[in-house]
């Protein structure tokens, strides 16, 4: 072990490389409820060569390598199950190209959020780009390679749909390019080439470490607001979306469900964010999203919240603190949810397992969904605090997330970011041959596999 | 521990790491290092984890915590209201419980050590203390309207000592009246109370409320924004109460009776918010009236500003602990780097701390021909007209 | 539970229908059409008034006999089952401001000022102006008069007693205080107009702010600085049930030398700030109605635009900001004058 620290110690300088016991004991975990596992040492490379080297060695002593962002995915994917490195990407984070033409950006595998969007703001304010609902400090990489959504994603579909190509450094050391980067100077798009960025979305690092990544920008507007619609029916909500989605005006729409505040309780709620460049144009998309459910109105089952500008400023906030301080509802600074990425017509459903399931294992909960694309799916969210610092607390909450997944798998949802029990259900699940595929996949990327061992793996 | 209630509260989002427009990092420690632990978040859950016999309190932990320069930018980004206010308590409770079980980095320890001993961190005798004011005719404090309180730097370090000289050369000019001590006083504490050495912190801050007390202080002004913190803030817990001000507060409304002259350049100047006016003091203004009254001179900001401003790394004792050198990641080359993108020729400070650090830092960057680091009573006085 | 106070004979022998005829917002071909509608109304039975009103009480205002038609049109959209908004609507709100029974016991001393539901705003209580002043606020203490606009006379009746028993117990009645002041004048409105129509009894006495205000600036006269500006006013919907309050105003702008710039939209033909429109999902009108006073606030060359009703200036502060002119609560202007 002394050996491969001193080599990574050369590769990215003294500074960079810690096998103390205090990193070790803090990148055994995340925010989550999955249990340590603890690395061997953390490295912090600072640009593709570094993290191709590290490969490489990697490969030569077989020691696993974990990448990891912002490491708040909270289902535990960045924990080194098998031991050997996690790989924190954050030093890379440069911001590299911003083409305002063709919109898009493209930026390091250790670029935040935060960065971007105040990038944005400061050079190309007519531009933006998704965020999700994640703190500032979380990864464009990590996030788009979960499949993130956001607050452009009716829009642009998940953050994985607005990848336009990126630079990854595969589990062997070979720098590959997918997109029209790897053919061209610029990075606008995946196609008309075979599509290798599925190689490494969705695979919880299994397949390689992504250093670089392209990604669609949208146009910024000058104006921007917000209706929150409700009714009392979860049986309305796959009509009230679809309504609202076949309008194409809205950039988000975000259903919430909450027992927290008291006077949520029972409520179905639907944000939904639009912007324009005119004044008459957020008029006039205002008219459109409210004539699409007029029928609600008119049956006075369902409207718009009467909201004045002050009040509406917090919900607009992009990304919002408010959603990180559902840690604090049982004063002990954790959560976890159960992202399950379903069909639009599973709502209902989805919304009574939910109440069911959090009444059950008694935990404090919240509900919502991130609708994608024109109503064409949604991640419909269940999120279970809990105490830290009480072991059964977190159990039950741990109880309660295992359950949600199994309810969402049952009514044909996908848990999204699955965590390892998570992923097992998926694999049960799964068509037989498509995971002897990403096997074979495995197998021929990664040999000797060093690549985030123990996860999309039959336990 | 005190506060150790609240660690387990912290999630850990990160939100403690930036500044509110994200822009870049904005905590010095993790700025320099890199490594999650390094982070307020980190902190927070090793602390607990130590007190959970988890980890044990190494050498390298021990570096993690007085890496802290109490700039606050943590408690001001912070999610949770319900705790955030606590944050820096948390950290300096940490810091003296290592403090208490004996785990202390060297630095620190000769810090602590040389203050004890001397009433300074320079080890230097406190009778050299006024030397700075040597020629140029300022009264020991007797019946004047004001104390001008002179800090460690200020007082012992050649930069520091232009600084007091510049600074108490424009109080004359303004007419204010005021007076300075004899070398009866000793360190304001500050960074000692951050440090979380709290019964030295009472025992410094009790001589000087003695020697305030004898002489009858009622006002004073301060060269350091960091004595303006502990007196102002917890000097009158332990019964010395009096007004004070940090010398730009009290030029900012006095600027009226200066006479300024043009200089025949437009100097672009950027300004860097020295920690304890702004984040801990909520000045973001008192500095920026004096540098946007002066005849030609205009002001550009960084990216980071007044609650946002990026600390120059030198509080929590990291001034003359030095535990924050971190190469080209050392906070205050990082922020050399960021006065230097605003086009500015003059880099702004208002605390001898920063002003040292920055101009250091702004030469190793190997910005010394673009970037000049100067005290804003230094601008100042190139702009005043004699008499 | 009490009937509103109201007596069908006068209406029977109004001759005018000023209730129905000065409507901003519903035409009437004539007098007798008006007279048909109203009628009806006091039957009991359908009219059109009870869809199309906009829930803005200027009719209580413009009754000269002081017949209560806006407290009786509620009841009767409520009785019908008319509700101007749609269901869920109401139905959150009124969870959302109910009652949450977190009231705690704690010594006042005058001046007590009601904050209402409005605890964002406890800053502005401070200053000369209101010198010792002790602030209650919270739901647990609010007036409940915002159900007017959505047929809830029902909650009303139901909320205000226990509101009053609130103020009293928990408040003034220990610290032997008998006045409160109301610094929204939804709360005025309430305890002066609304109980004694509901036959609701209040134990103590209200003051409006207007009256503390104009009372305060006597006392602190060496203090004022006149502002010398223009401010247009934006007289709210609750000001229509104590109408006499309106002119101590004037007196408080002559005070502090603000001129109160003739608008079309002031005094008798205030126009509603378009907030409850939206809750009544009409949004375009509520786009209207905002525009109709900006421009009106344009035309008269005001510099300020001050509120009464903290809601009013929710809903049309920023608009007002955006197009020049700087919103800001009457009390706040009363404040800069003293060279606070």
């Amino acid at each position: 072990m002394k050996e491969l620290i001193d080599r990574l110690k050369k590769i990215v300088g003294e500074r960079f490389v810690s096998a103390e016991s205090e990193e070790r004991y803090l990148y055994s975990m995340d925010m989550g409820t999955m249990p340590p596992s603890v690395p061997d040492l953390v490295v912090m490379p600072g640009s593709t060569e570094e993290v191709s080297k590290i490969i490489r060695l990697a490969n030569e002593y077989k020691v696993p390598v974990v990448p990891m962002g912002g490491g708040l995915v909270l289902s535990g994917l960045t924990r080194a199950l098998k031991g050997g490195m996690i790989l924190d990407m954050k030093r890379m984070n440069r911001i590299t190209e911003v083409n305002p033409k063709s919109r898009y950006a493209v930026v390091e595998g250790g670029t935040s959020e935060g960065m971007l969007q105040a990038y944005l703001k400061k050079h190309h304010p007519e531009l933006k780009h998704s965020l999700p609902d994640a703190p500032p400090i979380a990864t464009l990489a990590g996030n788009v390679c979960i499949h993130g959504s956001g607050h452009l994603s009716v829009l642009g579909g998940y953050h994985s749909d607005m990848l336009n190509g990126m630079e990854v450094v595969l589990p062997t050391g070979e720098v590959v390019r997918t997109g029209s980067c790897s053919v061209s100077s610029d990075w606008f798009g995946k196609a008309p080439l075979p599509d290798l960025s599925g190689l490494f979305m969705g695979w919880a690092g299994t397949t390689g470490v992504v250093t670089r990544l392209g990604i669609k920008l949208y146009p910024n507007y000058r104006y921007s607001d917000l209706l929150i619609f409700v009714c009392e029916d979860a049986e309305d909500m796959p009509d009230v979306i679809s309504r609202l989605t076949s309008t194409q005006v809205a950039e988000d729409m975000t259903p919430w469900m909450t027992p927290i505040p008291e006077w949520a309780k029972g409520f179905m709620h639907i944000n939904i964010a639009y912007g324009a460049h005119s004044k008459e144009e957020l008029t006039f998309k205002r008219n459109l999203l409210q004539m699409s459910v007029k029928e609600y109105k008119d049956k006075k089952i369902g409207g718009f919240l009467p909201m004045p500008p002050p009040q509406k400023a917090r919900y607009m906030q992009i990304p919002t603190p408010d959603l990180v301080r559902f840690a604090d509802v049982r004063k002990g600074g954790g959560f976890e949810y159960v992202g399950a990425i379903m069909a639009i017509e599973h709502f209902a459903e989805a919304y009574r397992a939910g109440v069911e399931i959090a009444e059950r294992n008694d935990v404090s909960y919240s509900m919502g969904a991130r609708v994608v694309g024109a109503g064409h799916s949604m991640m419909f969210f269940y999120a279970y605090a809990f105490n830290r610092a009480d072991k059964e607390d977190m159990a039950r909450a741990q109880r309660a997330l295992e359950e949600t997944n199994a309810a969402a798998l049952e009514m044909g949802g996908i848990p999204w970011k699955a965590e390892l029990p998570a992923q097992q259900q998926i694999i049960e699940k799964m068509a037989p041959d498509t995971f002897a595929l990403m096997n074979r996949i495995r197998e021929t990327l990664d040999p000797n596999h060093i690549m985030n061992p123990g996860n999309w793996e039959r336990t | 521990m005190k506060h150790e209630e609240i660690l387990h509260r912290c999630f850990r989002c990160g939100y403690c790491k930036l500044p509110s427009n994200y822009t870049d990092i904005n905590c010095p420690a993790y700025q320099a290092f890199r490594f999650e632990t390094y982070s307020p978040g980190g902190r927070m859950w090793l602390l607990r984890a130590w007190l959970n016999d988890e980890i044990t309190n190494s050498k390298r932990f021990a570096e993690i915590m007085f890496s802290c320069s109490a700039c606050g930018n943590c408690v001001e980004q912070c999610a949770f209201p319900k705790f955030k206010e606590l944050l820096l308590e948390v950290f300096t409770a940490g810091k003296e419980a290592f403090l208490d079980a004996g785990q202390v980095p060297a630095p620190v320890r000769d810090y602590l050590t040389k203050i004890q001993l001397h009433g300074n961190p320079y080890g230097k005798p406190g009778k050299k203390r006024p030397e700075w004011a040597a020629d140029l005719g300022i009264e020991p404090f007797s019946d004047q309207e004001y104390l001008f309180f002179v800090d460690d730097v200020g007082a012992y370090d050649t930069r520091g000592q232009e600084i007091a000289r510049s600074v108490a050369g424009i109080l004359q000019q303004a007419g204010i009246s005021f007076g300075i001590l004899s070398g009866e006083e000793v360190s304001d504490g500050n960074d000692v109370l951050a440090i979380g050495e709290t019964p030295l912190f009472e025992e410094l801050a009790r001589k000087n409320i003695d020697v305030f007390n004898q002489k009858g202080v009622k006002k004073i002004i301060t060269l350091s924004p960091h004595s303006l913190h502990a007196l102002k803030n917890h000097y009158p817990g332990l019964g010395g109460n009096y007004q004070v001000s940090h010398y730009t507060q009290l030029l900012a409304f006095s600027m009226g009776k200066l006479k300024l002259r043009e200089k025949g350049t437009k100097p672009c100047i950027t300004f860097h918010d020295p920690c304890y006016l702004g984040r801990h003091n909520w000045d973001y203004q008192s500095p920026r009236m004096i540098l946007k009254a002066l005849p030609g001179a205009s002001v550009v900001e960084m990216d980071r500003n007044q609650k946002n401003a990026f600390c120059c790394g030198g509080g929590g004792g990291n001034f003359f602990t030095d535990i924050l050198s971190a190469e080209e990641d050392s906070p205050g080359r990082v922020r050399a780097r960021e006065a230097a993108r605003t086009g500015a020729e003059l880099l702004a400070v208002a605390c001898p701390m920063c002003a040292v650090m920055l101009e250091d830092a702004a030469k190793v960057e190997g910005l010394e021909n673009r970037l000049q680091v100067r005290e804003v009573s230094e601008i100042m006085a190139e702009y005043l007209v004699d008499g | 539970m009490e009937e509103i106070k109201f007596d069908p004979e006068i209406c029977n022998q109004c001759e005018t229908v000023d209730c129905l005829m000065k409507c901003q917002y519903i035409d009437f071909a004539d007098v007798a059409e008006a007279k048909t509608e109203k009628l009806k109304i006091n039957a009991g039975e359908h009219s059109r008034v009870l869809d199309e009103c906009l829930t803005c009480y200027a009719c209580q205002e413009y009754c000269p006999y002081d017949n209560n038609p806006f407290y009786l049109l509620v009841e009767r959209q409520e009785q019908l089952g008319l509700l101007p908004a749609p269901t869920p609507i109401v139905t959150e709100q009124l969870k959302m401001m109910g009652p949450k029974g977190r009231i705690q016991n704690e010594a006042v001393s005058p001046p007590v000022v009601n904050m209402c539901a409005f605890p964002m705003l406890t800053g502005c209580v401070r200053g000369k102006l209101f010198e010792g002043a002790s602030v209650i606020v919270g739901t647990d203490i609010f007036c409940n008069i915002m159900w007017l606009h959505f047929a809830k006379n029902s909650t009303i009746k139901e909320r205000v007693p226990q509101m009053i028993d609130n103020i009293m117990n928990y408040y003034l009645k220990d610290s032997g205080v008998e006045e409160m002041i109301c610094f929204h004048d939804e709360c005025y409105g309430t305890y002066t107009s609304v109980a004694p129509a509901y036959g609701i009894e209040v134990p103590f006495k209200p003051v409006h702010l207007f009256d503390y205000i104009n009372h305060r600036l006597d006392e602190l006269a060496d203090l004022i600085t006149p502002l010398n500006v223009k401010i247009a006013y934006q007289r709210p919907c609750s000001n229509r049930l104590i109408p006499q309050t309106d002119l101590v105003l004037d007196e408080i702008l002559k005070k502090i030398g603000a001129e109160r710039v003739p608008r079309t939209y002031d005094r008798e033909t205030a126009l509603c700030c378009g907030g409850v429109p939206r809750a009544h999902q009409r949004d375009n009108l509520a786009d209207e109605l905002v525009e109709k006073n900006i421009n009106d606030m344009l035309d008269v060359g005001a510099t300020y635009c001050i509120f009464n009703c903290p809601f009013c200036m929710a809903t049309l502060g920023q608009e007002v900001a955006e197009n020049g002119i700087m919103p800001i609560l009457i009390s706040d202007l009363v404040q800069m004058a003293l060279g606070e």
